[in-house]
């Protein structure tokens, strides 16, 4: 996202006035998923608590999830644990790739790695300099953490009274909110490129075949195809 | 312990543990710049997978035609630099329009 008035203004306030407006979309999506995981949940028969606390320490929505899912049906707790894990093995490689945001103090870093999200990723990852990517990715991890627990705890306690979110096409923010945040990125740079279109058929081929989570695991095999990687 | 508890304890551990990786690696271990570079791009190859299985796929099938038309919207915006908000609304207003006027 690299718009014109933002490249030929002085950075600052305006800056932070900006990546707040773009992420107020992202929470106000997050917060309404969130709704639907703690109405989801309870409905299902768990009690309030379960979506609640969950979201609090565990903070991955796909993998809540699938993982509440799998209680639901029966699955068993370790099945369960397994699926959303293996969903959030990509959490690993967003970790090394933000690292170096998180500052040197090792309370900022401890408490970074938990706001590690797909969303927040996408968007420090998007912004021009490293300022600014630190800026965007504590406003928008922040945010998203006090958006989804709200977002559950609100659910979880009215239930499913408040309908399917896909009926507003709330399914499409999420795929929509990475391609407003890595499609630019893509189009700058063809090295990225060469790999994350393989990456991504990889990824769209296998997923009938293999469980959740290990299909974008294998698009990194695009990364192959990244500049200098096969000698 | 109950069941449940167990489960949300393997899972926020688990999860804790992945995302630690690499901050806890920051600073301690010197990086080669080049690893950092792949790290980067790995990111932005995940991010790309997540947009075309999440555009497209629902539970190991296809996830109907409104969210793929609606991303697909939201892809020539982005392309075209649209900002930000026009991007993800116009997505959820087309998906949406779609899905009142019957399509899946």
């Amino acid at each position: 996202m690299r718009s014109s008035h933002r490249t030929t203004r002085p950075p600052g306030a305006r800056t932070g006035t900006s990546l707040v407006r773009d992420s107020s979309l992202v929470w106000l999506a997050g917060g309404i998923v969130g709704v639907s995981f703690g109405a989801v949940s309870v409905a299902g028969g768990l009690p309030v608590w379960v979506p609640v606390v969950m979201s609090l320490v565990v903070y991955a929505g796909s993998a809540q999830f699938s993982a509440v899912g799998v209680l639901l049906a029966g699955g068993g707790p370790l099945a369960a644990a397994a699926t959303g894990l293996l969903l959030n093995t990509r959490t690993a490689a967003f970790g090394l790739a933000v690292a170096d945001l998180l500052g040197p103090g090792r309370a900022t870093r401890l408490l970074g790695a938990h706001l590690v999200t797909d969303e927040t990723v996408a968007f420090a990852l998007a912004q021009p300099d490293p300022a600014r990517r630190r800026t965007a990715f504590w406003i928008s991890g922040l945010g998203l953490f006090a958006a989804w627990n709200t977002g559950v705890l609100i659910g979880a306690l009215a239930g499913t009274a408040l309908g399917d979110p896909a009926r507003y096409g709330l399914d499409a923010a999420f795929p929509a909110v990475l391609a407003a945040l890595v499609l630019p990125a893509l189009r700058a740079d063809a090295g990225v490129r060469r790999a994350a279109l393989p990456g991504a058929a990889v990824a769209l081929a296998v997923t009938p075949a293999v469980p959740a989570g290990v299909p974008v695991l294998l698009a990194l095999l695009g990364l192959f195809a990244f500049p200098g990687v096969r000698r | 312990m109950n069941a449940t508890v167990v489960m949300i304890l393997a899972l926020c551990l688990g999860t804790y543990a992945f995302r630690l990786v690499g901050p806890a690696l920051h600073g301690r271990v010197e990086v080669p710049a080049r690893v950092q570079e792949l790290a980067s791009a790995g990111a932005v190859v995940l991010l790309v997978a997540l947009l075309a299985t999440g555009a497209l796929t629902e539970d190991g099938g296809f996830a109907g035609w409104a969210r793929p038309a609606g991303v697909l919207v939201a892809g020539v915006l982005a392309w075209r630099r649209a900002p930000f908000a026009v991007v993800v609304l116009a997505a959820v207003a087309v998906t949406a329009l779609l899905r009142a006027a019957g399509a899946g």
